[in-house]
């Protein structure tokens, strides 16, 4: 039987970070559990950041973009197994 | 000749802006870019240009030893760092010095000493310079709070100190107010900054936002250019700024421009500055802050005084003297500026990154246009959303109101969302026209 899964895009155009600062840790890492309110990632566009939240309860199963690297609006970011 | 090559550390309208200048003054000049900005404007503009990085500004732009590479690497004998990126980094402007360039702007030490926010903040106490009344230091419970708002008298603010953007920020009007709003800000700061310290000052209702340019030369010489209206923001960013002030009589002027160039001597000021004052309905005014670099609405004092800034902080950079004294300014006119960013006032002034598919800019009489934007350009997410900034002159402030509609009539950008529109709204409002300003007109715009 095939897992559900949830997939994160991005809201905006702009750069995609896994920290919520240079010196910090990943926000996740794959294999984590997450709730819906859990931030995953963040995303910087123009200067502002926006956090990413999960918006389900499940486990990182795969992070498609690589730190720092350039995003789409809409493009997959994340994906999530559902729980 | 001042300079043999000027070097410019920055991008977009800015880079742009300062090598128009540098052509007229016959001053060779040095573009610095991105893997992002590749095509833009200001190194078709300028006679070379250096590729120093990827794209993320912290690689490139923000680069210091990159840059001043470059410089050394061209010959360039100084560095024009603009407005953000390196601009105010005492870092930056003592690298520039120890590596035989000139920094065109304040000295290292003067950048350092008005950008910690509280010692200056103290400096300008001791002299006599009113400072919003406040805490001072941080603040860690609600009965020192109190006491506290006792003193400087309600209504108060309360801010976290660990960061900005309305997030641990509280008003109360009263004593039993401010014990609730205290616990709330501080659990709010925690949450959003990992840090619950809050600070208290007195809240200004209704405040405006007015700042003074200053120039100084190196000889100890200041004059002010008076002053510009900025209280057409949202969420503190700048979007209307004006000069000179529909509030601002004769002698509110003259005490602000005295106490701008006061501050200016206390941090021993050279070159082009700007201090930033809130002004309150009665006239009573504090100090906030010191910009140390030109500053993005610059144009519009330009358009009044007939004074290149750009040029003034050149020549101050290379030794001259100011050859102006307080008597020599004068002013002509009105002059209004829109920032154009790449941002979308349907969705809360979202950035609206992306190709522009087909531009018309607007001209004719008393119209200034300074922008990096073209036909097919990319706005890239990287930097910040200003593309342009749409700039009027007019004799008086009711034809500037008028002339500034009919240019953003003109003005079509397609394929990213613009404030265009939102701005000829702001235009025919009643109270705009009246000169009727606070800090939050925008946010109550539509219900005034």
């Amino acid at each position: 039987m095939g897992k559900t899964v949830h997939i994160i895009t991005s809201p905006v155009m702009g750069t995609f970070y896994r920290a919520s600062a240079p010196d910090k840790p990943p926000l996740v890492e794959p294999g984590q559990s997450v709730k819906p309110e859990d931030i995953v990632c963040m995303i910087e566009s123009m200067k502002i950041f926006t956090e990413i939240r999960c918006g389900h309860t499940g486990v990182v199963e795969k992070i498609l973009v690589e730190n720092e690297d350039p995003v789409m609006k809409n493009q997959a970011l994340m994906e999530i197994a559902l729980r | 000749m001042l300079f043999k090559k000027i070097l410019i550390a920055n991008r977009g309208e800015i880079a742009l802006r300062i090598i128009r200048t540098c052509r007229e003054m016959g001053i060779p000049t040095v573009a610095v870019y991105s893997d992002a900005d590749r095509d833009s404007l200001h190194v078709r503009r300028a006679d070379e240009a250096v590729h120093i990085g990827p794209a993320l500004s912290r690689k490139s732009y923000l680069n210091q030893a990159a840059v001043i590479a470059a410089a050394k690497q061209t010959g360039a004998d100084a560095v024009h760092p603009g407005y953000g990126f390196l601009s105010e980094s005492a870092a930056f402007a003592q690298a520039c010095h120890d590596s035989g360039l000139t920094f065109i702007g304040p000295s290292a030490r003067t950048i350092a000493r008005a950008g910690d926010k509280s010692a200056a903040r103290q400096t300008l106490m001791e002299l006599g310079i009113p400072v919003i009344p406040g805490s001072g230091d941080v603040i860690t419970s609600p009965d020192a709070a109190c006491d506290t708002a006792e003193k400087v008298g309600y209504p108060v603010i309360l801010k976290a100190a660990g960061g900005g953007g309305g997030r641990g920020m509280r008003i109360a009007r009263s004593r039993q107010d401010l014990a609730a709003a205290f616990s709330v800000a501080s659990a709010e700061a925690g949450a959003a900054f990992g840090n619950p310290a809050l600070y208290l000052e007195k809240y200004i209702e209704k405040p405006r936002h007015i700042e003074i340019q200053i120039l100084g030369d190196q000889s100890g010489s200041h004059v002010h250019l008076g002053e510009r209206e900025c209280s057409i923001q949202m969420r503190y960013q700048k979007l209307i700024e004006e000069a000179p002030s529909p509030f601002v009589d004769e002698p509110l002027r003259e005490q602000l421009g005295s106490t701008a160039i006061r501050i200016a001597k206390a941090f021993e000021y050279t070159n082009a500055g700007t201090m930033e004052f809130l002004v309150d309905r009665n006239r009573n005014f504090y100090f906030m802050e010191v910009n140390a670099r030109v500053q993005v609405e610059h144009p519009v004092t330009e358009l009044i005084t007939g004074i290149d800034i750009v040029r003034k902080q050149i020549e101050i950079a290379a030794g001259r003297e100011l050859g102006l004294t307080q008597s020599d300014i004068r002013f002509d006119g009105w002059a209004m500026e829109c920032r154009i960013n790449a941002s979308d006032p349907a969705d809360n002034f979202m950035p609206s990154p992306g190709k522009i598919t087909s531009v018309k800019f607007p001209g004719g009489p008393g119209v200034r246009l300074d922008t990096h934007i073209y036909d097919q350009y990319l706005v890239t997410p990287f930097y910040d959303s200003l593309i342009g900034k749409l700039c009027v002159w007019a004799p008086d402030r009711d034809q500037a109101v008028r002339r500034m509609k009919r240019a953003l009539d003109e003005f079509e950008i397609t394929g990213i969302a613009t404030p265009i529109d939102f701005y000829k709204k702001v235009m025919t409002h009643e109270r705009f026209q009246n000169g009727d300003l606070d800090t939050h007109f925008l946010e109550q715009m539509d219900t005034l």
